[in-house]
């Protein structure tokens, strides 16, 4: 514990990095992820090409890769920090497990919901955003509800290209104080901090949405 | 119970076991790590006929490894062989050297978990880690240095210290700490390895990379377009370390160290890796009788 009192704002930094790296990260995928899903199930031939492509490269590449590309290769044409090539390559990765998770939902959704909405009147569009996609998140949460707590527990990716996250201040904390097992300790504890509410919620949606429905 | 108490003693008891084997592993930790203290190097390895040290194997010139034979190779390792042959000697128990790669921020904590028994790891003898582990004498001396793009027009830490300059060094080394203090308005970004320091470096993520000179050397012949500027500004000479209270062992090193020293055997290696390191007097580096 006095690991904590000394280290504090060392671990408060990181627990804020982490926070907002995810938080970047969760929105940018959720949008990233849902665009994608859509391009797989439409009707257009290189959208389906274009979409499956980009799924199956990020889904199949391992994310440290995919972040000491951006931040070692990639960062030589454009700058970027540490913090911004994991962030982004987080929400790269994580974006093409979303799609898999909204494609199944939207694939679950009978067939006979977009005919009927067309039929209505609706353009392919109008139908996706008001009748088929609210039904395909609904279906899609509790993948998705996995996805995000993975993200988060993924953001320690940003360690191994100095994104000053939990993990690299938990890895400085450890270096100078010798003192790992505690200081590994604290910095579970803090991923918990983020994790647990999180599945709560996600839980809670689900349970409101089932009552909704 | 109420659905809504029995939900509430659910989450209570779900708590209480969590921390309750959370305590049982750090209680469980910390008998281990008692019981290990009073374990005894020198006997340990003599009975094992072996001594198991831990290397670096990504430091060209101390301990990198070779692809082909997949074992480390440089003057750290020649030092650990050299060592375990003098000490096999002194005690008259043959002894064989075997080598575990270590990184910079696991090494201390393998130590501790006897998972090695010494390392030889360009470790700078610091007072802090001192209290942690067992140091032999020093056995090369090294400081810490820049290493920078030969147009960069950084020609010392001073010229560092401006917030638009990043200085790239590696997690658990001293080099951060006195990064910090030489230059303290420069940004410092510590990376998991000297391999994705320096690529970090080539990609301009940082203006500089600071380690100790001897590392640096290593990377300057492979990188003809990078060179070292300043000098040392530290002083940070290289130890073999045990774990704590291990005078036995210690003081077996200790001498093995010193009949290396007067024997030639210590300026052969010196000879060997250094003496083709452009602008570095490899002279210096030898142990004058």
């Amino acid at each position: 514990m006095t690991l904590l009192q000394h280290y504090w704002p060392v671990f408060i930094q990181g627990f804020g990095y982490t926070l907002l790296a995810s938080f970047i990260a969760l929105v940018g995928s959720l949008i990233l992820g849902t665009l994608f899903a859509i391009m797989q199930v439409s009707s257009m031939k290189w959208a389906r090409v274009f979409g499956d492509v980009y799924v199956q490269i990020f889904r199949n590449i391992p994310l440290l890769i995919i972040t000491l590309f951006l931040y070692l290769a990639v960062a030589k044409v454009i700058k970027m920090t540490g913090f911004m090539a994991g962030t982004i390559g987080l929400m790269l990765y994580t974006s093409a497990f979303v799609a898999e998770s909204v494609r199944a939902g939207i694939l679950s959704i009978d067939n006979g919901q977009m005919e009927g909405a067309r039929a209505n009147g609706l353009s392919f569009n109008q139908a996706m955003r008001y009748i088929v996609l609210p039904q395909a998140f609904r279906v899609a949460l509790p993948s998705l509800g996995n996805q995000f707590i993975n993200l988060v527990k993924n953001s320690s990716i940003l360690a191994f290209v100095g994104g000053l996250d939990l993990m690299y201040q938990g890895n400085m904390v450890a270096a100078t104080s010798f003192d790992t097992f505690t200081t590994y300790i604290i910095i579970g504890v803090f991923y918990l901090v983020i994790t647990l509410p999180l599945s709560y919620y996600i839980q809670y949606l689900e349970r409101h949405l089932k009552r909704k429905a | 119970m109420e659905k809504a108490k029995k939900r509430r003693f659910g989450i209570i008891a779900t708590i209480v076991l969590a921390l309750a084997i959370v305590l049982g592993i750090a209680w469980a930790m910390q008998t281990a790590a008692n019981n290990s203290k009073h374990q005894d190097t020198l006997t340990r390895v003599e009975k094992r006929g072996q001594i198991i040290w831990g290397v670096k194997a990504d430091t060209k010139l101390f301990g990198l490894m070779n692809t082909k034979t997949a074992t480390p190779e440089g003057f750290d390792i020649d030092m650990a062989k050299a060592l375990t042959v003098q000490i096999s000697k002194q005690t008259g128990v043959p002894m064989s050297a075997s080598f575990v790669p270590v990184a910079s921020a696991s090494k201390i904590q393998l130590l501790k978990n006897t998972n090695i028994d010494g390392t030889i790891s360009t470790m700078t003898i610091t007072p802090e880690r001192a209290k942690v582990v067992d140091y032999t004498q020093p056995y090369f001396d090294a400081g810490q240095s820049l290493l920078v793009k030969k147009d960069s027009g950084i020609n010392s830490i001073q010229d560092m210290n401006d917030p638009k300059y990043t200085v790239l060094v590696v997690v658990g080394t001293t080099a951060a700490q006195m990064t910090k203090q030489f230059a303290p308005k420069a940004h410092v970004i510590a990376l998991q390895d000297y391999a994705s320091a320096m690529q970090a470096l080539k990609a301009g993520q940082g203006q500089a990379m600071s380690t100790d000179n001897a590392i640096l050397y290593g990377f300057a012949t492979e990188n003809p377009d990078y060179h070292l500027v300043g000098g040392v500004f530290t002083k940070g000479p290289y130890g073999i370390a045990f774990d704590h209270d291990q005078k036995p062992m210690v003081d077996q090193t200790n001498r093995a160290l010193d009949t290396l020293k007067k024997n030639g055997i210590y300026n052969q290696l010196i000879k060997k890796w250094f003496s083709n390191v452009p602008g570095l007097d490899w002279h210096e580096l030898e142990v004058k009788s």
